[in-house]
């Protein structure tokens, strides 16, 4: 389990390095995007964005304008789950490298991240604030018609802390605990 | 407000709006004492340098990051369910109206997200309202005083509520080995998708509608209280001792720390009826709560 830095854009190889259990800081660009995003590219809308090495942040953030800026009060992770169905697509179409969220995805997005290079990365449900430290910039937005917690956000990050739970090399740590757990609720079964 | 009500009112309705909106900000931002006691020790717990310590270690600097800048816990700042009860004579209409209001202008300030959307249209109404939005659950009573708790649910965890109905072929019969089989399935089903350690409100019985909306009602007890039904007393500790045998852990990395509560209320159901209601609540518990006088001020702050 290593501790790694990684910087955005990422390329193929780097991200193919990683294995579950790295800690990952990362410092760059995150791009949010979450339900409505997924399911707008998955219709057939282009991304406003050039994906290709970038992140996904399953985030909904607090956002409040001061003046004319933009500024960040909240943004921890969403459940990835909800993106099961698009994702394994946007990685295919569009290259990103990686997503960030909590909770973990399916099998469809391991065998994409397998495929295509890609990997999931989990930041630490709930902790907006230590998440929000690391957002220095808002630097854009786009498609605010979806509302802004579904808008997709321009953040720039420094150090932004993640644990890898799902490789490119098939490996799924939700998919261990999930089959771990099951059995041992089972033998405990009344 | 509005000054459209006479002099003396308006003033009542000025302190009550103040109230209130100092309310959410305290929810949104403050984990009450008993939750942040359950979380922080629970730590020890955990293997050092684990996955599992890592993540309660970022939620405690969290917490303490929330508190000290009187940011939002987490961005999402979930359903917002206000409890009231107030005295017979009390206009509880006119409380609606006024903490509908402070709900607006929470949202402006950055206290809680944009976070009611029409289902339908998909558009965001952008300051909270909208029907369904605040949710206010008003009873009455024979206290001179009134008393609002907040509590304010995320989605992540609400997504991991679960309803079962007995007897089921996995799970069993119409008694508390059915009741706890099925609790323990929706432990395995949530994994960490609703951040935990978890805290579940259960109940036992009533009708589909009611029994979710008494599980919830559960989680307004304290952590560490002891159930005063001692059957459910022992099963919501039960609960508690298989699910940390589980080894779903925090964020679901594996480890030790599943579920922090559980807490367990019954109603009476239908000869024909058999449900179990299961709240999941997020280690982001936001309940707060405040005494009123009638003139709108805070007498005293719960929780």
């Amino acid at each position: 389990m290593a501790l790694v830095k990684l910087t955005t854009p990422i390329d193929e190889q780097t991200i193919r390095s990683l294995h579950v259990g790295d800690t990952v800081n990362i410092t760059g660009r995150f791009y949010t995007g979450r339900d409505a995003v997924h399911h707008r590219i998955h219709t057939g809308t282009k991304p406003p964005v050039d994906l290709e090495g970038q992140i996904i942040y399953h985030c909904g953030p607090v956002m409040v304008k001061e003046g004319d800026q933009w500024v960040c009060k909240a943004a921890g992770p969403t459940t990835s789950s909800r993106e099961e169905p698009y994702e394994w697509e946007v990685m295919r179409d569009y290259k990103i490298r990686g997503v960030i969220g909590k909770g973990g995805m399916g099998e469809k997005t391991l065998a994409a991240c397998k495929e295509y290079g890609a990997v999931y990365m989990h930041a630490i449900g709930g902790a907006a604030q230590v998440c929000a430290a690391s957002i220095k910039r808002v630097d854009g937005v786009d498609w605010m018609d979806l509302g802004s917690p579904e808008a997709i956000w321009h953040l720039w990050v420094e150090d932004f802390m993640a644990i890898v739970t799902m490789d490119a090399h098939g490996e799924s740590l939700h998919k261990n605990v999930f089959e771990e757990s099951k059995a041992r609720l089972e033998a405990m079964k009344v | 407000m509005t000054a459209t009500s006479p002099l003396r009112e308006v003033s009542a309705q000025d302190t009550l709006f103040e109230s209130i909106l100092d309310l959410v900000r305290r929810t949104s931002t403050q984990l009450p004492d008993d939750v942040v006691r359950a979380v922080t020790g629970a730590r020890q717990n955990e293997v050092e340098g684990s996955n599992a310590d890592v993540a309660l270690n970022v939620i405690g600097c969290n917490i303490g990051l929330a508190r000290d800048s009187s940011l939002p816990l987490c961005q999402d700042t979930g359903t917002i369910l206000f409890y009231v009860h107030t005295p017979a004579s009390y206009d509880q209409l006119a409380f609606e109206e006024v903490a509908t209001e402070a709900v607006r202008e929470a949202t402006k300030k950055g206290y809680l997200r944009q976070n009611s959307v029409d289902s339908v249209t998909g558009k965001n109404t952008g300051d909270n309202t909208g029907p369904g939005s605040p949710v206010f659950h008003f009873h009455q009573w024979r206290e001179p005083h009134v008393e609002v708790k907040l509590m304010l649910k995320g989605g992540g965890c609400e997504n991991m509520n679960a309803q079962y109905s007995l007897p089921h072929p996995d799970f069993g019969g119409r008694d508390l080995k059915g009741v706890e089989n099925a609790i323990l399935d929706c432990v395995l089903q949530a994994q960490g998708q609703g951040c935990g350690p978890g805290i579940l409100g259960v109940c036992i019985g009533g009708d589909r509608g009611t029994g979710y909306s008494f599980a919830k009602e559960q989680l307004l007890r304290l952590l560490d209280d002891i159930n005063p039904d001692p059957v459910l007393a022992e099963l919501e500790e039960r609960v508690v001792e298989k699910a940390n045998q589980s080894g779903i852990g925090p964020m679901g990395f594996g480890g030790k720390t599943t579920l922090l509560a559980c807490k367990i209320g019954k109603l009476n159901r239908l000869p024909a009826s058999f449900f179990v209601s299961i709240a999941y609540m997020c280690w982001a518990y936001r309940r707060r709560g405040a005494q009123l006088d009638l003139g709108g001020n805070v007498t005293e702050w719960l929780y």
